[in-house]
Order: structure tokens, then C-alpha cells, then sequence
């Protein structure tokens, strides 16, 4: 007769504060026979769970023989037990020992049945991917992203050349709608931006400019800085943030509710109906808070000046018209609309992509307004490389 | 199965009323659900079930009344209370609502991990008899968007189930299943609240499912806006005669008997 038993052994207690009884085996094995009795509470949460360690060292200990559960002495139990149970069934289907619980209580029984059956077999994992392969769909995946974007692109010059014609299937509300969140509701933020912008340049300006004596040239400075480039982008990257990751979450909600499948089903253009309304909302506002921009830098640079030279306002103003004309603001508000095609473009493309759970649509807000900010300054580069080139 | 002291009722509502700010949904509510019973909360689309299940699992403050969990006013109880009494629930939500950007064992872990002081390896086994008792062990890896609309109920009642919970609240349970994958589903209710001794509440309308697991029920009216009948599914279907309650149950005679009449 051998007795083994887990009442000295270090067993993780939990926290058996709240009058929980320590779960207890103890294995007794005689001839053929092994009994494992288990007394105790053999609850998850109060008492823990019992190891696959302290299960081997039972089915070592019992052998060839028959290991027959005694839980007449159990207290409460739950998951606890129906883990430990399962544990010893499982290991011992490779063993030579068998189980017999037929004294477990009925409802443990059943449990254990549960889990014997499998609802169903799920296909195998996929074989491993070779570092190969991935270069390969990686290249593949690039070049058919590129087609799309050109695809999109031309499709975004199709559909726009219908919307004249009025054969498209675009609803004027959601135009409305979509100028009216693009335009006014960004008025503050870009206000704000734009005129911290024409600040700093004015005072970085006025520092340099001034030990030459030349301080009133910071009005040339900060004239074509702001109405050149800098109202431009800095607007752009305002609506990258704002309205593109708008664009790129709601899109790809939609996509996630099945509202773009219920679309597509019903035989609407999704080019038409989500991302030309969109595109247009903001090509319509871009250019005018350009503009909007460009005039809030220009009143920052000029009260900073004014501030930190010995300037008239008339003096300012003068030498600011002399150093501005009308191309300047023509080559802003190119740049303004082009840049408000592509951050709309990219936020659409995004959203429409983007997977179907909660995670997909944060990625997808993110990847728009990632995208949006370094295509923006991207092209702006372009830009500067074609007028460099025409000589404006 | 647990020692814990067992009074008459596990449940008690006593004159709940539920509304969304002015709007009534349901009003003078009275029942209550015994230990180890499976509760029907039955009744047509939209007369309020899902709303009286938010009130009950504690996620929509009553408007008037209690309830009362093993005799203690859930809502009147502070905010530590209510937590530590709405962990003794499980709930299987309509759609699963597993977290989308965990994997489905990481799902079924978490209220382990975050209500339990058990090492990572006592969480692991408890995970793969959870997965194991719904049919999911093989699918553990797997990210909820890869699993069809029955095995996310499933993972859903595998996590509703992760912290052995004294009452399991089932909304809609087989709605959006086909009628074998929903029997399924009620088998494994069946067992799985007659293993842990839980008890079960279900808000439902699909009438097969409420005839064969549930012993008791409140039938929720829609335009009195309170409980209308009292009773077993099965017996409300024999014995009631409300005309609402008849021609709710009937529904299921008037679609069976021309079927049952055709040639096959």
C-alpha cells in the first residue's frame, strides 16, 4: 500500500481567506486498485488550479493500475475540477493507467463528456511562409496598389467630368453635408495654425534680417513663405488630420456594418455615392481655406513685425505688395487643390480597404492621416522641383 | 455545486421600470428567477426584452424599482458592490462581441486575468477547457473576424463562461443561426448550466429553442409595456389565453401545420 498526497506539497492556495478549504488528492494505491480521494474546495477562483506536474505525479504513482476518483468528501467545486479531471483523462490516454469516474458527481461528468466531443475539426494552420515569398507578394501587393491608385485616380477624373453632366449618382445633401464639416468647422484650427505659422517665420525673420539692417525685407519673407508654401501646407496637413482620418474611420465603419456590400448590392457606384461627394467637399473648401490661411499668416507676420521692428504698418504693407503678386496666390491655390484630391483620394482608398473590426478602423484613421501629411509634403516637393524648372 | 448559501430566489425584480430618458420601454415589472432554473424573457421585436436584460446585467440604471441578486439590491449597491455582483454573471452577447483585436483565447482570458489572481499557467488550462466545452479548443489562435457567425457565439459563451458565473444571461442566443448550429447552441446552454449549476436567463423570440430548455418565463407585452404573462414557455403555449400570448405562440402552429400538410 502506497500513499501519495499533496497536503504537504506546495500547492498554490490562491487565497483561502474567505473560509475556502484547501483542494486536497490523496492517491492510495492497493494491488490493482488505486483510489485518488479528493477532498476540499476545488473552486477557480478561491483555491487555484491544480498542475499538470501534480497530475503526472499521480498517474506515475498509480501506474498499471486502475485510478478510481472518490469525491464523496468534495466540497464546492467548479471549472477547478473539471480542469483536473480532464487533465488526468487526457494524460492517461497515453498511460497505462486507467480511469474509472463513474462516482464523480453527475454534473462534473457531463461537463467532462463537453469536452471529449468536438463540435468540429478546424483545417489545419497554414505552412509556414518562406522569407521568399513574402518579397514576392510584398513586390506583387505594391504593384497592384499602384494600378489601384491609378485606377482611382482616373476614375476620380471619369466621375468628376460626369458630375457636370449631372449623370452621376451622387446626392447634392451629401455634398452639403461633407462642405459643411470640411469648410466651416475647420475655420478656428486653421486660423490658429496658420497664424502661429506667419509668427515664428516673422520673428525667425526679423532676427536674422535685422543684423543686416535689412529688417523690412521680413515682409518679403514672410509674404511669399506663407502665400507660397506655408498656408498651403499647413492647411492641407490641418485637413489631413481632421478630415481625412474622418473620412478613412467612417468609410471603414461603413464597410464593417455591410453598408458598402447593401451599396454595392443595390447596384450604386461607390465611386459616386462615398468617395466623389467627399473628394468634392473638399476640393470645394481647400482652396478657399487656403486663402482663409494665407491672410490669418500674413496678419500673424505682420503684427510680430510690427512688434519686433522699428516698422510702420504702411511700411509693411508696402513692401508686402511689392513683394507679392498674383501668381504667388495662383500657385497656392493650385497647390491647394491638388493637395485636398489627395488627401481625399488616400482617406477614401484607406477606409474602403480597411478590414471589418474595431481594430481596422483605428489603423485605417491612422494610415490616412500618415498618409495624407507625407503625401502632401511629397508633392509639395514636386511642386517646387516643376516651378523651380518654369522659372516662376 | 458551490457552497454558496442558496436562497429561494437568485433573482428578484420587484416594480422595475426601464426607459431611455423620457421614452418608457417597460414598466411595474415583477418576477424572479429561481437558483439553477432557465429563466425566458419572451416577447415580440421591440417590446423591450433587450432593454429589460441591459437593466438586469447592469448596464442600463432602472428608472424605478430593484432588483434584487441572492437578495441584495443590485443598483442600490456602491460602485465596488455592483462590480463584484455583476462578476458572478456571465453574458453572451447577441453578436458574440468578442474584442476584435485579440485572438479568441486571449478573449476568454482576459476577465481571468484581469479578476483573478491565478499564474499564467492555471489561466492557460482553464482557457482550453473553457474553448474545449464549446468546441473552439482548435480555434483558440484565431482572431474573432476569421470565425463564423456560430463559433463567435460560441467563443462568446466560452468567455461569458471564463469566470464561472452563478447566472448566465443569453441575449437572442439563436438569432442569425441555422435551426441545427441554434440546437446545438441550446444543448450545450442545457448542459453547460446543468454542470455548474448556473442559473439561466434568456431573452428570446425563437420559440423552438424557448419550448425546449427554458422552465420558467415572463412574456413582455409591447403595448401595455409590462409583463402581460407568467409561466413556462410551454405552459403559456398550453394553458394561456391572452390573445397577445396566443398569437405568439401560435405563430409556430401556423407556420407548422400547412408544412406538415404538404406532400414532402
Amino acid at each position: 500500500m502506497r500513499i501519495l498526497t499533496n497536503s504537504n506539497a506546495s500547492v498554490d492556495l490562491g487565497g483561502g481567506e474567505d473560509g475556502s478549504r484547501t483542494p486536497l488528492w490523496h492517491s492510495d494505491r492497493c494491488g490493482a486498485a488505486t483510489t485518488l480521494r479528493l477532498s476540499g474546495d476545488w473552486t477557480a477562483r478561491e483555491t487555484g488550479v491544480r498542475t499538470a506536474s501534480e497530475v503526472h505525479r499521480i498517474l506515475d504513482d498509480a501506474g498499471a493500475t486502475t485510478l478510481r476518483i472518490d469525491t464523496s468528501d468534495i466540497g464546492a467545486w467548479d471549472s477547478a475540477l473539471i480542469a483536473f479531471l480532464t487533465m488526468l483523462r487526457d494524460a492517461a490516454a497515453n498511460g497505462t493507467t486507467r480511469i474509472d469516474g463513474s462516482e464523480a458527481p453527475e454534473a462534473a461528468r457531463r461537463l467532462l463528456a463537453l469536452t471529449a466531443t468536438s463540435l468540429e475539426t478546424i483545417d489545419e494552420e497554414k505552412p509556414p511562409i518562406s522569407f521568399l515569398t513574402r518579397i514576392g507578394e510584398a513586390y506583387y501587393g505594391a504593384l497592384a496598389e499602384a494600378v489601384e491608385i491609378a485606377a482611382l485616380v482616373g476614375n476620380t477624373a471619369l466621375r468628376a467630368a460626369a458630375a457636370f453632366v449631372r449623370r452621376c449618382q451622387t446626392r447634392a445633401a451629401d455634398v452639403a453635408v461633407l462642405v459643411r464639416e470640411a469648410g466651416p468647422g475647420a475655420l478656428a484650427i486653421v486660423a490658429v495654425v496658420n497664424c502661429l505659422i506667419g509668427a515664428i517665420l516673422a520673428f525667425v525673420g526679423a532676427m536674422q534680417l535685422r543684423k543686416f539692417g535689412a529688417g523690412i525685407y521680413v515682409a518679403n519673407l514672410v509674404g511669399i513663405a506663407v502665400v507660397r508654401e506655408m498656408a498651403a501646407i499647413g492647411t492641407a496637413i490641418v485637413m489631413a488630420g481632421r478630415t481625412g482620418g474622418a473620412y478613412a474611420a467612417h468609410l471603414a465603419t461603413m464597410q464593417g456594418n455591410e453598408e458598402i456590400d447593401a451599396l454595392n448590392v443595390l447596384g450604386v457606384r461607390i465611386f459616386d455615392f462615398l468617395i466623389l461627394p467627399r473628394v468634392a467637399a473638399l476640393v470645394a473648401m481647400m482652396p478657399l481655406l487656403y486663402l482663409y490661411g494665407a491672410v490669418t499668416g500674413l496678419a500673424g507676420g505682420f503684427a510680430v513685425s510690427l512688434a519686433t521692428l522699428d516698422l510702420t504698418p504702411a511700411q509693411f504693407i508696402g513692401q508686402l505688395r511689392d513683394a507679392l503678386d498674383l501668381t504667388q496666390f495662383a500657385i497656392g491655390l493650385t497647390k491647394s487643390v491638388c493637395f485636398a484630391v489627395l488627401v481625399a483620394l488616400a482617406a477614401c482608398q484607406i477606409g474602403l480597404k480597411a478590414g471589418r473590426s474595431a481594430a481596422a478602423v483605428g489603423h485605417a484613421a491612422t494610415s490616412a492621416v500618415v498618409a495624407g501629411i507625407v503625401g502632401v509634403i511629397a508633392l509639395d516637393a514636386i511642386f517646387a522641383i516643376c516651378a523651380n524648372a518654369l522659372g516662376i | 455545486m458551490t457552497n454558496r448559501s442558496i436562497s429561494e430566489w437568485r433573482l428578484e425584480v420587484r416594480n422595475l421600470a426601464v426607459s431611455y430618458g423620457t421614452r418608457s420601454i417597460q414598466h411595474d415589472l415583477d418576477f424572479s428567477v429561481r437558483p439553477r432554473s432557465i429563466f425566458a424573457i419572451m416577447g415580440g421585436s421591440g417590446c423591450g426584452k433587450s432593454t429589460v436584460l441591459r437593466a438586469l446585467v447592469g448596464l442600463l440604471r432602472p428608472a424605478a424599482g430593484a432588483i434584487l441578486v441572492d437578495g441584495e439590491d443590485y443598483w442600490a449597491a456602491d460602485e465596488t458592490r455592483h462590480a463584484d455582483i455583476g462578476r458572478r454573471f456571465g453574458v453572451l452577447f447577441q453578436s458574440g462581441a468578442l474584442w476584435s483585436s485579440m485572438t479568441v483565447a486571449e478573449n476568454v482570458a482576459l476577465p481571468l486575468r484581469m479578476f483573478t489572481d491565478l499564474s499564467n499557467d492555471a489561466i492557460g488550462i482553464l482557457v482550453g477547457l473553457k474553448l474545449s466545452f464549446v468546441g473552439l479548443a482548435a480555434a483558440a489562435d484565431r482572431m474573432p473576424a476569421e470565425l463564423s457567425g456560430g463559433m463567435r457565439k460560441r467563443a462568446g459563451l466560452a468567455r461569458a463562461l471564463a469566470l464561472d458565473p452563478e447566472v448566465l444571461f443569453f441575449d437572442e442566443p439563436s438569432a442569425g443561426l441555422d435551426p441545427i448550429t441554434s440546437r446545438r447552441l441550446d444543448d450545450l446552454i442545457l448542459e453547460l448550466s446543468h454542470g455548474f449549476g448556473a442559473t439561466v436567463v434568456i431573452v428570446s423570440h425563437e420559440l423552438p429553442s424557448l419550448f425546449a430548455i427554458c422552465d420558467d418565463g415572463v412574456f413582455l407585452d409591447a403595448e401595455t409595456k409590462t409583463a402581460i404573462a407568467h409561466g413556462s414557455p410551454r405552459s403559456l403555449r398550453d394553458h394561456c389565453d391572452h390573445p397577445t400570448v396566443r398569437a405568439f405562440m401560435d405563430r409556430e402552429q401556423l407556420v407548422a401545420a400547412p408544412a406538415g400538410g404538404l406532400p414532402s
